[in-house]
């Protein structure tokens, strides 16, 4: 077991992931302490005329529901938030979100590089940025930005990965901090939990 | 979005535009304001001091400005549940009351949205009862809805969302395709006034049965959206309708608890109060 290197100074933690992430998503979810601390912002790419069903099939197994924010609705510690199918969603000064229905970025909306990288600049090195299996490039840069600005940044496994495009393209542009599998993952929020309690 | 900008700079932007233009951008909302100055600078070629020089020394810049500012990305039947409730539930409902009546289509942008209002309309056999009053900030891109052309690769999404809306025809018995481009028949605008409009600093121009404002107040922060939700309640009609984005709300705003809920999932408020 790897020993994280933790603080209690986290105000989020952003999550991308696109395909093959929905397995990995949904085991974090369910194994999620419910006191989990810190609000929990996911950006997944998804079907895009599909309003519908994913934040409910994702809901069914997570501890905490998930919900799909509305437009300058606040953050609040232990939400669990999936960013909203057609919209780009990013986090604005002040802790709440803003959606926008802008061009599409890395062929996706909603774009993970979007969340992130305005998450990492509201939150800069109190983020925790999380990036999963997926088969573009989108998020890469985000999570550089996370990393640039201090926060903490965590792939996944890319051999664990049913597509690796996505860790592999956040690897090749920033140092990653914690390459590790979903389990792992999972252990290290529940730490993360512990430590705020 | 490699490059930065800094909050100061956006604030210089938009006081210079404010000042010599008269456009009131300040209470945008950051984010996507930022990212629209990323993409302007980068399309253009300038920097933020180039950028404030040619705003502040050429007369027509800040018509290209504003085009590139806006967001125009809009699909016909965006949410094609939220048109089948116009069509079953909605305008039934004001035809009970009414013979004609008023639609705005408040920040039109390339008039998709419009386009689809008309088809709606014409299917219900309803067209010739209805006045359409269509406003957006840019003038470049009001000019492109009147053209009601567009590039054929945007068909595909359109037509899909038709036949989900479970319209009578075929999208395509509503334009003819050439050269790369789809352009719909003229007639459905025939009751469409288009014009410009400010939505920040513009006044109540007229009153309306039906408001469409999708998708337009998500680039304003909550206090201008405030402010705009007291223009669109002026704006209308008691009993008349307003719709908003599917991820936008009313909840925050002082003028909620004059409406009424029509459609949660759809997002559509009666006003039951002056």
């Amino acid at each position: 077991m790897i020993g994280f290197n933790l603080n209690t100074g986290y105000k989020a933690v952003v999550i991308g992931g696109s395909a093959g992430s929905f397995q990995g998503i949904t085991k974090i979810l369910s194994q999620l302490p419910k006191t989990f601390p810190l609000p929990i912002i996911m950006c997944l790419h998804r079907l895009k005329h599909v309003r519908n069903g994913f934040v409910e099939a994702l809901s069914i197994k997570s501890v905490t529901p998930v919900v799909e924010p509305y437009d300058k609705e606040q953050i609040k510690k232990g939400g669990v938030y999936l960013a909203p199918s057609n919209y780009h969603m990013s986090v604005e000064l002040g802790n709440y979100f803003a959606m926008s229905t802008e061009e599409m970025v890395n062929n996706s909306r909603p774009a993970i590089d979007i969340t992130l990288s305005t998450a990492a600049y509201v939150y800069r090195e109190k983020l925790i940025g999380i990036l999963l299996s997926g088969a573009n490039r989108d998020g890469g840069l985000g999570m550089k930005h996370i990393k640039d600005k201090g926060g903490l940044t965590i792939v996944q496994e890319p051999a664990e990965c049913m597509i690796d495009t996505m860790p592999k393209a956040a690897l090749a542009l920033t140092k990653i901090d914690y390459v590790l599998k979903t389990d792992e993952i999972v252990k290290f929020l529940n730490e993360l939990d512990k430590l705020y309690r | 979005m490699t490059q930065d900008i800094d909050i100061n700079d956006l604030k210089r932007i938009t006081e210079l535009i404010h000042s010599k233009h008269g456009y009131d951008f300040r209470n945008y909302a950051m984010s996507s304001f930022k990212r629209r100055m990323l993409r302007i600078l980068e399309i253009k070629n300038l920097t933020v001091e180039s950028l404030l020089k040619r705003l502040n020394d050429s007369p027509t810049f800040i018509n290209e400005f504003l085009d590139e500012l806006t967001v125009n990305v809009t699909e016909m039947f965006r949410d094609p549940g939220f048109w089948r409730s116009l069509r079953d539930e909605i305008i039934p409902d004001i035809l009970l009351n009414h013979k004609t009546f008023n639609i705005w289509h408040a920040g039109c942008s390339s008039g998709e949205e419009v386009l689809s209002m008309a088809i709606l309309l014409r299917e219900m056999g309803i067209h010739n009862q209805v006045s359409l009053f269509a406003t957006d900030l840019d003038l470049t891109i009001l000019e492109r809805a009147k053209a009601v052309t567009y590039p054929s690769k945007n068909i595909e999404i359109n037509e899909k969302n038709y036949i989900r809306y479970e319209g009578k025809w075929s999208l395509r018995d509503y334009c003819k395709e050439e050269n790369g481009r789809v352009t719909f028949d003229k007639g459905l605008l025939a009751n469409v006034t288009f014009r410009r409009h400010d939505l920040v600093l513009g006044e109540v121009f007229n009153k309306f049965d039906l408001i469409l404002c999708r998708n337009v107040m998500i680039y304003f922060n909550q206090a201008l959206q405030n402010e705009v939700l007291k223009k669109f309640h002026s704006s209308l009609f008691k009993y008349g309708y307003l719709a908003i984005g599917s991820k936008e709300s009313l909840i925050w705003c002082d003028v909620a608890n004059r409406f009424l809920v029509a459609n949660n999932e759809e997002k559509i408020y009666k006003k039951i109060k002056d």
